[in-house]
């Protein structure tokens, strides 16, 4: 049981890697957030809540929405496309 | 409305190569019941937030790409009578003065085709997982987000 996050872009730079698997459990996005920047640098500035977007399973969601075991999480900053 | 009669064709592709706008058109136009056509390309400009830019390289989310791109077009056909409608996005490396993106709309009246469209860029500018890292006379540069295109979105909710 276990939850992967990936990385996109300037965060994925910032964190020098595109993901990693978390064992633990989270109630919400924002949990697994506020768990990753305990770790301190670079995850407390690569995270920071500013211009942060939360994909949950290839759509984009608010940081309170809940995630579970099994679910795909990336943490990406605002898109650039077009 | 005849609306149920006609068979709207969608399309999105998320590609290295680049794209022919003449076969693009020429596909979106070919229904007879088709009266408008308005197609959208972007491409990589020189300069940029006052810096030269030599080229980008475009980076994405495989998977939530499509099936973002894939639910901006939905969300147009519900909103427009549409007759067809594509999407093409680029990524990996682009060099100056290359199409990046391109959105093309078929409907029976412009109205309907040219507002789509721009639903469309305007979505995708904000919605769709790519982002720019351009090649600049100050080094490789993260393009950041314009709150002028979240302004913009916001117009459509």
């Amino acid at each position: 049981m276990s939850i992967q996050v990936l990385f996109f872009a300037k965060i994925r730079e910032q964190l020098g890697q595109e993901q990693i698997t978390v064992a633990e459990d989270f109630a919400t996005v924002e949990a697994l957030r506020l768990h990753l920047t305990a770790q301190g640098e670079p995850w407390t500035s690569a995270l920071a809540v500013n211009k942060l977007l939360v994909g949950v399973n290839h759509t984009i969601v608010p940081l309170s929405s809940a995630i579970k075991a099994g679910d795909e999480v990336a943490f990406f900053p605002p898109v650039t496309g077009g | 409305m005849s609306q149920t009669q006609v068979q709207v064709q969608t399309q999105v592709q998320v590609q290295t190569a680049d794209f022919d706008m003449a076969a693009e058109y020429a596909a979106l136009s070919e229904s007879h019941q088709t009266g408008a056509v308005v197609t959208f390309v972007g491409k990589v400009r020189e300069m940029n937030e006052g810096a030269r830019v030599s080229g980008l390289t475009l980076e994405h989310y495989p998977g939530m790409t499509e099936k973002a791109l894939q639910g901006i077009v939905e969300q147009a056909q519900a909103r427009w009578p549409l007759l067809g409608c594509k999407v093409i996005h680029r990524v990996g490396a682009l060099a100056l003065g290359e199409q990046i993106v391109f959105v093309g709309v078929a409907s029976q009246h412009r109205d309907a085709a040219f507002a789509a469209c721009q639903f469309m860029m305007d979505y995708l500018k904000t919605q769709a997982p790519f982002w720019k890292k351009e090649q600049t006379t100050q080094g490789a540069v993260w393009v950041e987000a314009k709150d002028s295109d979240t302004q913009a979105a916001k117009i459509w909710d």
